[in-house]
């Protein structure tokens, strides 16, 4: 009866949003009086789940696992939570998980919940609050079939530590052969990509040249920051194409949005909106972005960025 | 090859969104109403197939006669027929198990669904659809080539790109870089004209059962105006965002 979560990893290494839905997993699991099992499948330190309140780890090692397919993953987990007799499942909002969901509903022949952003406000009948009309409203929906799918928003809910011993068993479900197969992968290996960062430093057409980057990757390095930019900086061809966040680029999620020199679009906002806090900074008081913006300073970004980058390493080596 | 593609009425992408009946409903007041965008990138590569390998284009939607001319707006744009499943869509699966029943009847190679609608933001039918039918499934779909019953198909993931082969049967989730949005067309008055002369077929629903219900609907509280700081005095912006906004 425990709550089954699939923990996403890459290469070995668990994504961010595993930490994210292990917690989500652990605080649903206190609701019901239960624990938490977890799905692992080819991570190297299945044991790290514990400290998020996982109590048993399903772990999976199989070269057929290797690269991701909806449909393998799928009937692995819909087999995991057979075995545990799960009726909650819990997955994030990854493209993988997005992708694998909808697969594993119909396996599970359970009502899936997408884009959920809280722990369930009822648990008869099992309701949760989610996103719709691309973040103009919220929805409360609620899942009426015995066995419950939940999609969690990523950066939603948060991490978690919820210090428990991890229980690790191996485990080996039988793999259905596939009918999509991987030729290639072609990714971007940023040091923190603009999907895993708490904090996005991005810059705009205001910054007036490539070669004035410097301080914006200065800045994001004192923050443990992404670097990102706007849609006309990608056109131009100042910053590579990855790093283009908007409508029509990344969406970001981040817990602080920082944006330089950036007048703020209607398209722009749209896709940095679901950050938690933004920051401005720009000489024009009448740029929009001021009116989707927590904080603003009025001023010119090549005097007010490598002064705040001076003030955030005084922060930084006192809080150390 | 026979493609089915699934069309959403959805709102144009810059109403207002209200909501009527003690928040459970969407409020239509006022609203126009279009073709799902994710499925109009689906709808205008289906074109392409039609135009350029002789296949032949039908479109669906689950709903009731309110939706219509928007399936009109898809057989102007060049769709060969237009199915309309009586039953209000009232959640994803239940639009699965509808389209299941139709893409049987009709024997379809080739599914499209836009990967999600912009109003619900389900993200569910396609891959529901896949399960359903078992056919092969590629979401987030940026490239689809067919040849015989061989698919090559890029799929957008986390930081980058995949490219995969599989079959036909096919369910693919489309969306934005599936086409050019150049390739993106407007209806014509001959489209217009010709798509009056097309069948709009409508067929009764099966029995089928919904997994979730749509409690209320809320709309996020207003956000607060900015918190100016003056640029020399940004000790106070580092202790804002360190003690108020517990974001550094």
């Amino acid at each position: 009866m425990s709550v089954l979560v699939y923990t996403e990893s890459e290469q070995g290494k668990f994504k961010k949003v595993a930490f994210e839905v292990a917690s989500y997993a652990r605080a649903i699991a206190d609701q019901l009086g239960t624990s938490v099992t977890a799905v692992s499948i080819n991570a190297e330190d299945p044991s790290l789940l514990g400290t998020y309140g996982v109590t048993k780890v399903l772990n999976i090692k199989d070269s057929k696992l290797d690269t991701f397919n909806a449909k393998s993953y799928a009937h692995v987990i819909n087999q995991a939570a057979a075995e545990e007799g799960s009726k909650v499942v819990v997955v994030s909002s990854s493209a993988d998980s997005k992708y694998l969901a909808p697969l594993l509903a119909i396996e599970l022949k359970a009502g899936y919940a997408s884009n959920v952003v809280a722990l369930p406000t009822n648990l008869s009948p099992f309701t949760v609050k989610r996103t719709a009309f691309t973040n103009k409203a919220f929805n409360e929906t609620s899942i009426s079939t015995s066995t419950k799918l939940v999609g969690l928003s990523n950066n939603s809910f948060g991490i978690k530590e919820h210090i428990t011993e991890a229980e690790v068993t191996h485990y080996s479900p039988s793999i259905p052969d596939n009918g999509v197969h991987v030729e290639s992968v072609d990714k971007v290996t940023d040091k923190v990509t603009i999907a895993d960062a708490d904090i996005v430093v991005s810059g705009g057409r205001g910054l007036k040249g490539p070669e004035n980057w410097g301080m914006i990757e200065e800045l994001a390095d004192v923050l443990g920051a992404a670097t990102a930019c706007s849609k006309p900086v990608s056109d131009l061809g100042w910053r590579p194409h990855g790093e283009h966040v908007g409508q029509t680029g990344k969406p970001v999620a981040a817990n602080l949005y920082i944006a330089i020199g950036i007048s703020g679009a209607i398209q722009h906002l749209a896709g940095i909106n679901a950050s938690k806090v933004k920051l401005v900074i720009n000489t024009d008081p009448e740029a929009p972005f001021f009116k989707a913006a927590d904080y603003g300073v009025i001023g010119d970004a090549f005097e007010v960025v490598p002064a705040l980058i001076e003030k955030l390493k005084a922060f930084k080596a006192q809080n150390a | 090859m026979k493609i089915l593609v699934c069309i959403s009425h959805v709102p144009d992408t810059t109403s207002k969104i209200n909501f009527s009946e003690g928040d459970t409903k969407f409020d239509t007041n006022g609203v126009q109403f279009i073709i799902n965008p994710n499925d109009e990138y689906g709808l205008t590569r289906a074109m392409w197939f039609k135009e350029k390998q002789g296949a032949t284009v039908d479109v669906v939607n689950v709903g009731g006669p309110e939706t219509e001319p928007t399936l009109r707006k898809a057989l102007a744009l060049g769709a060969d027929g237009a199915i309309r499943v009586n039953t209000p869509a009232l959640d994803g699966f239940a639009v699965a198990e509808q389209l299941a029943k139709v893409v049987k009847d009709g024997a379809y190679d080739l599914v499209i669904a836009g990967r999600e609608s912009i109003d619900y933001n389900g993200g569910m039918v396609p891959g529901m659809l896949a399960g359903l039918t078992n056919a092969n499934f590629i979401n987030t779909c940026i490239s689809l080539d067919i040849d015989g019953t061989n698919v090559k198909a890029v799929r957008e993931i986390d930081g980058g790109k995949e490219t995969v082969n599989t079959t036909l049967p096919l369910v693919i989730g489309a969306q934005k870089g599936l086409v050019e949005e150049s390739d993106l067309r407007i209806p014509n008055m001959r489209g217009i004209m010709m798509a009056r002369k097309k069948p709009l077929t409508i067929v009764e629903p099966i029995e089928a059962s919904t997994e979730t219900v749509s409690v209320k609907f809320e709309k996020p509280t207003p956000k607060g105006a900015v918190t100016l700081v003056s640029p020399d005095n940004l000790d106070e912006l580092v202790n804002l965002l360190h003690t108020e906004a517990k974001v550094i």
